[in-house]
Protein backbone atom coordinates (compact mmCIF):
# COMPACT_ATOMS: atom_id res chain seq x y z
CA UNK A 1 0.00 0.00 0.00
CA UNK A 2 1.05 3.81 -0.72
CA UNK A 3 1.21 6.22 2.02
CA UNK A 4 -1.67 6.47 4.40
CA UNK A 5 -3.96 9.01 3.53
CA UNK A 6 -4.06 9.81 7.45
CA UNK A 7 -1.46 8.66 10.13
CA UNK A 8 -1.49 8.91 13.95
CA UNK A 9 1.52 8.43 15.95
CA UNK A 10 1.65 8.25 20.09
CA UNK A 11 -1.67 10.14 20.15
CA UNK A 12 -3.17 11.07 23.66
CA UNK A 13 -6.29 13.39 23.91
CA UNK A 14 -7.25 14.90 27.17
CA UNK A 15 -10.43 16.50 28.39
CA UNK A 16 -9.55 18.45 31.56
CA UNK A 17 -7.59 15.95 33.36
CA UNK A 18 -9.49 13.10 31.77
CA UNK A 19 -7.82 11.20 29.33
CA UNK A 20 -9.95 9.82 26.74
CA UNK A 21 -7.13 8.56 24.30
CA UNK A 22 -3.46 7.08 25.74
CA UNK A 23 -0.96 6.56 22.94
CA UNK A 24 -2.89 5.56 19.76
CA UNK A 25 -1.16 4.62 16.39
CA UNK A 26 -3.56 4.58 13.42
CA UNK A 27 -3.33 4.89 9.73
CA UNK A 28 -5.58 4.16 6.91
CA UNK A 29 -5.01 4.08 3.12
CA UNK A 30 -6.00 4.61 -0.26
CA UNK A 31 -9.39 3.02 -0.46
CA UNK A 32 -9.26 1.03 2.73
CA UNK A 33 -12.67 0.32 5.09
CA UNK A 34 -11.60 0.47 8.76
CA UNK A 35 -14.38 0.00 11.27
CA UNK A 36 -13.36 1.82 14.99
CA UNK A 37 -15.98 -0.07 17.48
CA UNK A 38 -15.70 0.45 21.29
CA UNK A 39 -17.95 0.51 24.10
CA UNK A 40 -19.38 3.93 25.26
CA UNK A 41 -17.04 6.38 26.62
CA UNK A 42 -13.91 4.47 24.78
CA UNK A 43 -12.82 7.36 22.99
CA UNK A 44 -14.29 6.21 19.48
CA UNK A 45 -15.92 9.86 18.69
CA UNK A 46 -13.14 11.60 19.80
CA UNK A 47 -10.77 9.94 17.37
CA UNK A 48 -12.61 10.69 14.98
CA UNK A 49 -12.74 14.24 15.66
CA UNK A 50 -8.84 14.05 16.52
CA UNK A 51 -8.72 13.10 12.82
CA UNK A 52 -11.22 15.81 11.46
CA UNK A 53 -8.79 18.33 13.37
CA UNK A 54 -11.25 19.61 15.64
CA UNK A 55 -9.62 18.00 18.89
CA UNK A 56 -6.34 19.02 19.80
CA UNK A 57 -3.96 15.93 20.74
CA UNK A 58 -2.20 16.10 24.58
CA UNK A 59 0.89 14.34 22.63
CA UNK A 60 1.00 12.61 19.92
CA UNK A 61 0.62 13.65 15.91
CA UNK A 62 -1.54 13.13 12.94
CA UNK A 63 -0.25 13.68 9.65
CA UNK A 64 -2.64 14.26 6.73
CA UNK A 65 -1.54 13.54 2.87
CA UNK A 66 -0.56 16.49 1.27
CA UNK A 67 -4.43 17.60 -0.42
CA UNK A 68 -6.33 15.33 1.17
CA UNK A 69 -10.06 15.61 1.09
CA UNK A 70 -12.50 14.62 3.66
CA UNK A 71 -15.85 13.97 3.26
CA UNK A 72 -17.40 14.03 6.79
CA UNK A 73 -21.00 12.15 8.19
CA UNK A 74 -21.50 13.47 11.38
CA UNK A 75 -23.81 11.49 13.94
CA UNK A 76 -26.28 14.44 13.85
CA UNK A 77 -26.53 17.83 13.18
CA UNK A 78 -26.88 20.48 15.95
CA UNK A 79 -29.63 22.33 14.04
CA UNK A 80 -31.25 24.93 15.77
CA UNK A 81 -34.96 25.21 14.94
CA UNK A 82 -34.53 28.81 14.30
CA UNK A 83 -32.26 28.16 11.46
CA UNK A 84 -34.49 27.69 8.20
CA UNK A 85 -32.19 25.34 5.70
CA UNK A 86 -33.22 23.23 2.79
CA UNK A 87 -31.73 20.43 1.96
CA UNK A 88 -30.56 22.02 -1.65
CA UNK A 89 -28.62 25.02 0.35
CA UNK A 90 -27.69 22.84 2.93
CA UNK A 91 -25.73 20.58 0.20
CA UNK A 92 -24.23 23.76 -1.17
CA UNK A 93 -22.74 24.38 2.29
CA UNK A 94 -19.64 25.71 2.74
CA UNK A 95 -18.56 25.79 -1.14
CA UNK A 96 -21.88 26.65 -3.69
CA UNK A 97 -22.43 23.67 -5.64
CA UNK A 98 -24.10 23.56 -9.11
CA UNK A 99 -28.00 22.18 -9.08
CA UNK A 100 -27.06 18.89 -11.27
CA UNK A 101 -24.12 18.19 -8.88
CA UNK A 102 -26.61 18.38 -5.73
CA UNK A 103 -28.96 16.46 -7.63
CA UNK A 104 -26.82 13.88 -8.28
CA UNK A 105 -24.83 13.78 -4.78
CA UNK A 106 -28.72 13.16 -3.87
CA UNK A 107 -29.73 10.30 -6.03
CA UNK A 108 -26.08 8.66 -5.14
CA UNK A 109 -27.40 8.76 -1.58
CA UNK A 110 -30.29 7.69 -2.17
CA UNK A 111 -32.50 10.46 -1.65
CA UNK A 112 -33.26 12.20 -5.11
CA UNK A 113 -36.82 13.91 -4.57
CA UNK A 114 -35.81 15.58 -1.10
CA UNK A 115 -33.83 18.68 -1.62
CA UNK A 116 -36.74 21.69 -1.05
CA UNK A 117 -37.60 20.02 1.90
CA UNK A 118 -36.34 21.61 5.36
CA UNK A 119 -33.17 19.81 7.21
CA UNK A 120 -34.85 20.14 10.63
CA UNK A 121 -37.85 17.91 9.27
CA UNK A 122 -35.98 15.30 7.94
CA UNK A 123 -36.31 11.68 9.40
CA UNK A 124 -33.54 10.15 10.74
CA UNK A 125 -32.80 7.56 8.20
CA UNK A 126 -32.93 10.78 5.66
CA UNK A 127 -31.07 12.81 7.02
CA UNK A 128 -28.02 10.39 7.53
CA UNK A 129 -28.53 10.22 3.37
CA UNK A 130 -28.22 13.77 3.36
CA UNK A 131 -25.21 14.19 5.37
CA UNK A 132 -23.67 11.40 3.11
CA UNK A 133 -24.53 13.07 0.14
CA UNK A 134 -23.02 16.73 1.29
CA UNK A 135 -19.75 14.54 1.88
CA UNK A 136 -19.65 13.13 -1.23
CA UNK A 137 -20.07 16.42 -3.06
CA UNK A 138 -16.80 17.21 -1.39
CA UNK A 139 -15.45 14.39 -3.64
CA UNK A 140 -13.31 12.50 -0.90
CA UNK A 141 -10.42 10.41 -0.27
CA UNK A 142 -11.46 9.61 2.87
CA UNK A 143 -14.97 9.81 4.44
CA UNK A 144 -15.67 9.86 7.69
CA UNK A 145 -18.81 8.29 9.59
CA UNK A 146 -19.83 8.74 12.92
CA UNK A 147 -22.28 6.48 14.44
CA UNK A 148 -23.44 7.14 10.91
CA UNK A 149 -26.47 4.64 12.01
CA UNK A 150 -27.35 5.60 15.21
CA UNK A 151 -30.96 6.61 14.34
CA UNK A 152 -31.67 3.69 11.90
CA UNK A 153 -33.32 0.22 12.25
CA UNK A 154 -30.67 -2.73 11.72
CA UNK A 155 -32.18 -3.67 7.80
CA UNK A 156 -31.70 0.40 7.53
CA UNK A 157 -27.98 0.03 8.80
CA UNK A 158 -27.51 -2.74 6.52
CA UNK A 159 -28.43 -0.56 3.60
CA UNK A 160 -27.20 2.22 4.53
CA UNK A 161 -23.66 0.15 5.09
CA UNK A 162 -24.28 -1.47 1.87
CA UNK A 163 -24.39 2.07 0.36
CA UNK A 164 -20.92 2.38 1.67
CA UNK A 165 -19.34 -0.14 -0.01
CA UNK A 166 -20.66 0.53 -3.37
CA UNK A 167 -19.48 3.98 -3.12
CA UNK A 168 -16.41 2.69 -2.28
CA UNK A 169 -16.30 0.49 -5.01
CA UNK A 170 -17.53 3.47 -7.50
CA UNK A 171 -15.30 6.18 -6.23
CA UNK A 172 -12.17 4.31 -4.81
CA UNK A 173 -12.41 6.38 -1.49
CA UNK A 174 -11.54 4.98 1.76
CA UNK A 175 -14.01 4.88 4.29
CA UNK A 176 -13.25 5.43 8.27
CA UNK A 177 -16.33 4.18 10.42
CA UNK A 178 -16.82 4.71 13.54
CA UNK A 179 -19.49 2.07 15.58
CA UNK A 180 -21.06 0.16 18.11
CA UNK A 181 -23.26 -0.96 15.99
CA UNK A 182 -20.91 -4.70 15.32
CA UNK A 183 -23.26 -7.16 13.50
CA UNK A 184 -23.29 -4.80 10.66
CA UNK A 185 -20.52 -3.02 10.18
CA UNK A 186 -17.43 -5.54 10.65
CA UNK A 187 -18.54 -7.53 7.60
CA UNK A 188 -18.01 -4.59 5.64
CA UNK A 189 -14.47 -3.82 6.74
CA UNK A 190 -11.08 -4.81 5.69
CA UNK A 191 -9.71 -3.96 9.47
CA UNK A 192 -11.51 -3.55 12.15
CA UNK A 193 -9.82 -1.43 15.67
CA UNK A 194 -11.17 -2.64 18.97
CA UNK A 195 -10.99 0.57 21.27
CA UNK A 196 -11.70 1.39 24.89
CA UNK A 197 -9.07 4.69 25.61
CA UNK A 198 -6.15 2.43 24.03
CA UNK A 199 -6.39 0.21 20.79
CA UNK A 200 -7.04 -3.18 22.48
CA UNK A 201 -6.64 -5.17 19.12
CA UNK A 202 -7.10 -4.81 15.45
CA UNK A 203 -7.10 -6.62 12.34
CA UNK A 204 -9.39 -8.45 9.98
CA UNK A 205 -12.56 -8.84 11.01
CA UNK A 206 -12.21 -12.37 11.73
CA UNK A 207 -9.59 -11.69 13.90
CA UNK A 208 -11.14 -9.21 15.57
CA UNK A 209 -13.87 -11.45 16.19
CA UNK A 210 -11.74 -14.27 18.15
CA UNK A 211 -9.26 -11.95 19.96
CA UNK A 212 -9.59 -12.34 23.89
CA UNK A 213 -10.02 -8.74 24.68
CA UNK A 214 -12.97 -7.81 21.94
CA UNK A 215 -14.80 -10.47 23.44
CA UNK A 216 -13.95 -9.20 26.84
CA UNK A 217 -15.74 -6.47 25.92
CA UNK A 218 -18.40 -7.05 23.97
CA UNK A 219 -19.00 -10.86 25.33
CA UNK A 220 -18.92 -14.06 23.63
CA UNK A 221 -22.41 -13.38 21.92
CA UNK A 222 -21.53 -11.75 18.71
CA UNK A 223 -19.33 -13.69 17.64
CA UNK A 224 -21.79 -16.54 16.12
CA UNK A 225 -23.62 -13.26 14.21
CA UNK A 226 -20.46 -11.96 13.10
CA UNK A 227 -19.67 -15.56 11.37
CA UNK A 228 -23.44 -15.47 9.84
CA UNK A 229 -22.96 -12.28 8.90
CA UNK A 230 -19.33 -12.28 7.28
CA UNK A 231 -18.96 -11.95 3.47
CA UNK A 232 -16.92 -11.79 0.03
CA UNK A 233 -16.30 -7.68 -1.17
CA UNK A 234 -14.31 -8.86 -3.62
CA UNK A 235 -15.33 -12.07 -4.90
CA UNK A 236 -19.29 -12.52 -5.47
CA UNK A 237 -22.01 -10.71 -3.71
CA UNK A 238 -25.39 -11.86 -1.97
CA UNK A 239 -28.59 -10.87 -3.61
CA UNK A 240 -29.60 -7.85 -1.61
CA UNK A 241 -33.03 -9.97 -0.48
CA UNK A 242 -30.84 -13.19 0.58
CA UNK A 243 -28.66 -11.09 2.45
CA UNK A 244 -31.50 -8.54 4.00
CA UNK A 245 -32.83 -11.93 5.01
CA UNK A 246 -30.07 -13.09 6.82
CA UNK A 247 -29.45 -9.86 8.45
CA UNK A 248 -32.85 -10.23 10.49
CA UNK A 249 -31.56 -13.87 11.66
CA UNK A 250 -28.54 -12.36 13.03
CA UNK A 251 -30.12 -9.56 14.88
CA UNK A 252 -32.14 -12.75 16.54
CA UNK A 253 -29.60 -14.73 16.83
CA UNK A 254 -27.55 -12.06 18.62
CA UNK A 255 -30.34 -10.65 20.80
CA UNK B 1 -30.41 67.45 4.19
CA UNK B 2 -28.12 66.16 6.68
CA UNK B 3 -28.68 69.55 8.76
CA UNK B 4 -31.92 68.19 9.61
CA UNK B 5 -32.04 66.79 12.84
CA UNK B 6 -34.53 64.24 12.16
CA UNK B 7 -32.83 62.86 8.84
CA UNK B 8 -29.96 62.03 10.93
CA UNK B 9 -31.85 60.16 13.17
CA UNK B 10 -33.23 58.28 10.89
CA UNK B 11 -30.35 57.63 8.95
CA UNK B 12 -29.15 56.72 12.01
CA UNK B 13 -31.65 54.37 12.95
CA UNK B 14 -31.65 52.77 9.31
CA UNK B 15 -27.70 52.16 9.42
CA UNK B 16 -27.81 50.24 12.85
CA UNK B 17 -30.69 47.98 12.05
CA UNK B 18 -29.16 47.20 8.27
CA UNK B 19 -25.99 45.87 10.65
CA UNK B 20 -27.99 44.55 14.08
CA UNK B 21 -30.54 42.08 11.29
CA UNK B 22 -28.03 40.13 9.86
CA UNK B 23 -25.38 39.62 12.70
CA UNK B 24 -28.59 39.27 14.82
CA UNK B 25 -29.72 35.55 12.93
CA UNK B 26 -26.17 34.60 14.05
CA UNK B 27 -27.22 35.41 17.23
CA UNK B 28 -30.42 33.67 17.17
CA UNK B 29 -28.77 30.52 15.20
CA UNK B 30 -26.15 30.08 17.81
CA UNK B 31 -27.73 30.61 20.86
CA UNK B 32 -25.60 33.67 21.77
CA UNK B 33 -28.50 35.97 22.94
CA UNK B 34 -27.23 36.43 26.98
CA UNK B 35 -23.43 36.36 25.20
CA UNK B 36 -24.61 39.69 23.10
CA UNK B 37 -26.05 40.77 26.37
CA UNK B 38 -22.94 40.36 28.18
CA UNK B 39 -21.06 42.24 25.39
CA UNK B 40 -23.59 45.54 24.79
CA UNK B 41 -23.98 46.17 28.81
CA UNK B 42 -19.83 46.04 29.21
CA UNK B 43 -20.32 49.16 27.03
CA UNK B 44 -21.14 51.80 29.40
CA UNK B 45 -17.95 50.78 30.87
CA UNK B 46 -16.08 51.55 27.41
CA UNK B 47 -18.38 54.83 27.64
CA UNK B 48 -16.73 55.41 31.27
CA UNK B 49 -12.99 54.64 29.82
CA UNK B 50 -13.60 57.15 26.80
CA UNK B 51 -14.50 60.11 29.05
CA UNK B 52 -12.28 59.52 31.57
CA UNK B 53 -9.64 59.60 28.75
CA UNK B 54 -10.83 61.62 26.47
CA UNK B 55 -11.12 59.33 23.77
CA UNK B 56 -13.46 59.50 20.88
CA UNK B 57 -16.73 57.82 22.73
CA UNK B 58 -16.84 54.30 19.57
CA UNK B 59 -13.25 53.89 19.90
CA UNK B 60 -13.86 53.61 24.03
CA UNK B 61 -16.72 51.03 23.42
CA UNK B 62 -15.21 49.26 20.79
CA UNK B 63 -12.32 48.13 22.96
CA UNK B 64 -13.96 47.40 26.06
CA UNK B 65 -16.98 45.35 24.32
CA UNK B 66 -14.14 43.52 22.60
CA UNK B 67 -12.23 42.84 25.57
CA UNK B 68 -15.29 41.38 27.63
CA UNK B 69 -16.71 39.60 24.67
CA UNK B 70 -13.20 37.83 24.39
CA UNK B 71 -13.04 37.37 27.75
CA UNK B 72 -16.17 35.73 28.19
CA UNK B 73 -15.62 33.47 25.17
CA UNK B 74 -11.72 32.43 26.95
CA UNK B 75 -13.65 31.37 30.25
CA UNK B 76 -17.18 29.49 28.57
CA UNK B 77 -14.71 27.47 26.68
CA UNK B 78 -13.43 26.12 29.93
CA UNK B 79 -16.24 25.52 32.14
CA UNK B 80 -19.66 23.94 31.81
CA UNK B 81 -21.57 26.58 33.16
CA UNK B 82 -22.04 28.97 30.51
CA UNK B 83 -25.29 30.37 31.24
CA UNK B 84 -24.32 30.88 35.02
CA UNK B 85 -20.57 32.71 34.00
CA UNK B 86 -22.78 35.28 31.46
CA UNK B 87 -25.31 36.16 34.25
CA UNK B 88 -22.24 37.16 36.17
CA UNK B 89 -20.17 39.14 33.48
CA UNK B 90 -23.49 40.90 31.81
CA UNK B 91 -24.58 42.26 35.33
CA UNK B 92 -21.05 42.57 36.33
CA UNK B 93 -20.51 45.04 33.40
CA UNK B 94 -23.16 47.02 33.81
CA UNK B 95 -22.55 47.73 37.18
CA UNK B 96 -18.77 48.46 37.01
CA UNK B 97 -19.45 50.50 34.17
CA UNK B 98 -22.15 52.76 36.50
CA UNK B 99 -19.99 52.61 39.20
CA UNK B 100 -16.67 53.64 36.88
CA UNK B 101 -18.75 56.79 35.64
CA UNK B 102 -19.83 57.83 38.46
CA UNK B 103 -16.75 58.25 39.52
CA UNK B 104 -15.20 60.95 36.84
CA UNK B 105 -15.29 64.12 38.23
CA UNK B 106 -15.40 66.45 35.55
CA UNK B 107 -18.78 66.10 33.85
CA UNK B 108 -22.14 65.22 35.02
CA UNK B 109 -23.02 62.46 32.79
CA UNK B 110 -26.09 61.87 31.19
CA UNK B 111 -26.14 58.26 31.45
CA UNK B 112 -29.61 57.81 30.06
CA UNK B 113 -28.44 58.94 27.00
CA UNK B 114 -25.75 55.46 27.08
CA UNK B 115 -28.46 53.24 28.69
CA UNK B 116 -31.23 53.72 26.61
CA UNK B 117 -29.74 56.05 22.97
CA UNK B 118 -30.48 59.29 22.58
CA UNK B 119 -31.08 59.08 18.85
CA UNK B 120 -31.94 62.75 18.27
CA UNK B 121 -28.41 64.17 19.48
CA UNK B 122 -27.03 62.21 16.36
CA UNK B 123 -24.19 64.53 14.93
CA UNK B 124 -23.37 64.66 11.15
CA UNK B 125 -19.98 63.17 12.70
CA UNK B 126 -21.91 60.21 14.52
CA UNK B 127 -23.81 59.43 11.63
CA UNK B 128 -20.62 58.76 9.73
CA UNK B 129 -18.99 56.62 12.49
CA UNK B 130 -22.59 54.81 12.59
CA UNK B 131 -22.31 53.96 8.79
CA UNK B 132 -18.95 53.28 8.84
CA UNK B 133 -19.01 50.93 11.44
CA UNK B 134 -22.76 49.20 9.77
CA UNK B 135 -21.15 48.83 6.58
CA UNK B 136 -17.35 47.43 8.19
CA UNK B 137 -20.57 44.63 10.23
CA UNK B 138 -21.98 43.69 6.63
CA UNK B 139 -18.87 43.03 4.51
CA UNK B 140 -17.70 41.00 7.35
CA UNK B 141 -20.94 39.29 7.57
CA UNK B 142 -21.02 38.92 3.87
CA UNK B 143 -17.62 37.79 3.31
CA UNK B 144 -17.81 34.97 6.04
CA UNK B 145 -21.08 33.89 5.55
CA UNK B 146 -20.94 30.07 3.97
CA UNK B 147 -17.83 29.99 6.93
CA UNK B 148 -20.37 31.24 9.77
CA UNK B 149 -23.23 29.11 8.94
CA UNK B 150 -20.74 26.01 7.93
CA UNK B 151 -19.54 26.67 11.84
CA UNK B 152 -22.92 27.25 12.78
CA UNK B 153 -24.09 23.52 12.10
CA UNK B 154 -20.96 22.15 14.21
CA UNK B 155 -17.47 22.69 14.41
CA UNK B 156 -16.35 18.99 12.95
CA UNK B 157 -18.01 19.66 9.87
CA UNK B 158 -16.47 22.92 9.55
CA UNK B 159 -13.32 21.64 10.35
CA UNK B 160 -13.32 18.59 7.91
CA UNK B 161 -14.21 21.10 5.25
CA UNK B 162 -10.61 23.21 6.12
CA UNK B 163 -12.48 26.10 8.14
CA UNK B 164 -10.95 27.48 11.41
CA UNK B 165 -14.42 27.58 13.80
CA UNK B 166 -12.87 29.31 16.46
CA UNK B 167 -11.49 32.08 13.51
CA UNK B 168 -15.60 32.66 12.75
CA UNK B 169 -16.49 32.66 16.56
CA UNK B 170 -14.03 35.89 16.35
CA UNK B 171 -15.39 37.38 13.24
CA UNK B 172 -18.78 37.13 15.01
CA UNK B 173 -17.25 38.76 18.54
CA UNK B 174 -15.87 41.63 15.94
CA UNK B 175 -18.92 42.17 14.63
CA UNK B 176 -21.03 41.99 17.64
CA UNK B 177 -18.84 44.11 19.72
CA UNK B 178 -18.66 46.64 16.35
CA UNK B 179 -22.64 46.50 16.27
CA UNK B 180 -22.40 47.29 20.44
CA UNK B 181 -20.29 50.48 19.46
CA UNK B 182 -22.13 51.86 16.09
CA UNK B 183 -25.76 51.18 18.44
CA UNK B 184 -25.29 52.50 22.01
CA UNK B 185 -26.09 56.14 20.80
CA UNK B 186 -29.53 54.88 18.66
CA UNK B 187 -30.65 52.56 21.46
CA UNK B 188 -28.36 52.53 24.23
CA UNK B 189 -26.58 49.63 25.52
CA UNK B 190 -29.26 48.11 27.60
CA UNK B 191 -31.37 47.11 24.63
CA UNK B 192 -28.64 46.56 21.87
CA UNK B 193 -29.56 43.06 22.35
CA UNK B 194 -33.35 43.34 21.37
CA UNK B 195 -32.42 44.73 18.16
CA UNK B 196 -30.25 41.99 17.51
CA UNK B 197 -32.56 39.35 18.31
CA UNK B 198 -36.26 40.31 18.25
CA UNK B 199 -36.38 41.50 14.17
CA UNK B 200 -34.68 37.68 13.18
CA UNK B 201 -36.81 36.00 15.60
CA UNK B 202 -39.76 37.79 13.73
CA UNK B 203 -38.24 36.86 10.13
CA UNK B 204 -38.18 33.58 11.21
CA UNK B 205 -41.46 31.28 10.06
CA UNK B 206 -41.82 32.99 6.99
CA UNK B 207 -37.85 32.15 6.15
CA UNK B 208 -36.75 28.69 4.05
CA UNK B 209 -33.00 29.80 3.80
CA UNK B 210 -30.80 31.30 5.90
CA UNK B 211 -30.19 34.22 3.46
CA UNK B 212 -34.11 34.64 3.51
CA UNK B 213 -34.46 34.66 6.79
CA UNK B 214 -31.30 37.47 7.02
CA UNK B 215 -33.05 39.36 4.22
CA UNK B 216 -36.11 39.30 6.15
CA UNK B 217 -34.70 40.14 9.18
CA UNK B 218 -33.00 43.45 8.05
CA UNK B 219 -36.45 44.81 6.40
CA UNK B 220 -38.43 44.49 9.73
CA UNK B 221 -35.34 46.06 11.72
CA UNK B 222 -35.29 49.08 9.13
CA UNK B 223 -39.31 49.18 9.52
CA UNK B 224 -38.96 48.95 13.32
CA UNK B 225 -36.22 51.32 13.68
CA UNK B 226 -38.34 53.90 11.14
CA UNK B 227 -41.41 52.98 12.98
CA UNK B 228 -39.75 53.24 16.21
CA UNK B 229 -38.85 56.98 15.81
CA UNK B 230 -41.86 58.35 14.41
CA UNK B 231 -43.94 56.90 16.86
CA UNK B 232 -41.54 58.34 19.51
CA UNK B 233 -42.30 62.04 17.57
CA UNK B 234 -45.93 61.48 17.66
CA UNK B 235 -45.89 59.98 21.96
CA UNK B 236 -42.93 62.12 22.77
CA UNK B 237 -41.73 59.01 24.32
CA UNK B 238 -37.82 57.80 23.98
CA UNK B 239 -37.14 56.77 21.13
CA UNK B 240 -34.62 53.75 22.39
CA UNK B 241 -37.22 52.01 23.80
CA UNK B 242 -40.52 52.67 20.95
CA UNK B 243 -37.87 51.58 18.36
CA UNK B 244 -37.67 47.90 20.32
CA UNK B 245 -41.33 48.47 21.30
CA UNK B 246 -42.18 48.64 17.54
CA UNK B 247 -40.13 45.46 17.03
CA UNK B 248 -41.59 43.35 19.29
CA UNK B 249 -45.06 43.98 17.96
CA UNK B 250 -43.35 43.19 14.60
CA UNK B 251 -42.75 40.02 16.21
CA UNK B 252 -45.95 39.18 18.28
CA UNK B 253 -47.39 39.27 14.66
CA UNK B 254 -45.13 37.10 13.13
CA UNK B 255 -45.98 34.70 15.61
CA UNK B 256 -49.81 35.05 15.23
CA UNK B 257 -49.38 34.77 11.01
CA UNK B 258 -46.84 31.89 11.65
CA UNK B 259 -49.38 29.46 13.13
CA UNK B 260 -52.14 30.64 11.37
CA UNK B 261 -49.92 29.79 8.34
CA UNK B 262 -49.20 26.25 10.25
CA UNK B 263 -45.37 27.06 10.58
CA UNK B 264 -43.11 26.48 13.34
CA UNK B 265 -41.73 29.64 14.54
Amino acid sequence: MSRPLIEAKGLSVRYGGATALSDVDFSIGRGEIVTVVGPNGSGKSTLLRAIVGSERPFAGRITRAPGLRLGYVPQRLAIDPTLPLTVRRFLGLPRRTSAAAAQEALERAGVPDISTRQVAGLSGGQLQRVLLARALLAEPDLLLLDEATAGLDQPGAAAFYRRIEDLRAETGCAVLMVSHDLHVVMSASDRVICLNGHICCEGTPEVVAEAPDYRRLFGEGTQGALALYRHEHRGHRHDPGHHHHHHHDDARAAG
Amino acid sequence: MLDDFLTRAALAAVGVALAAAPLGCFVVWRRLAYFSDATSHAAILGVALSLALSLPLALGVLAVCLIAALTVAALSGRSQATDTLLGVVAHSALAVGLVAVSFLPQVRVDLQSYLFGDILAVSRYDLGMIWGGAALVVALVVWRWSALLTTTLGPELAHAAGLHPARERLVLTMALALVVAVAIQVVGALLIGALLVIPAAAARPFARTPEGMAALATGLAVLAALGGLYGSLWTDAPTGPAIVCVAALLYALSRLAGRFAGNRG
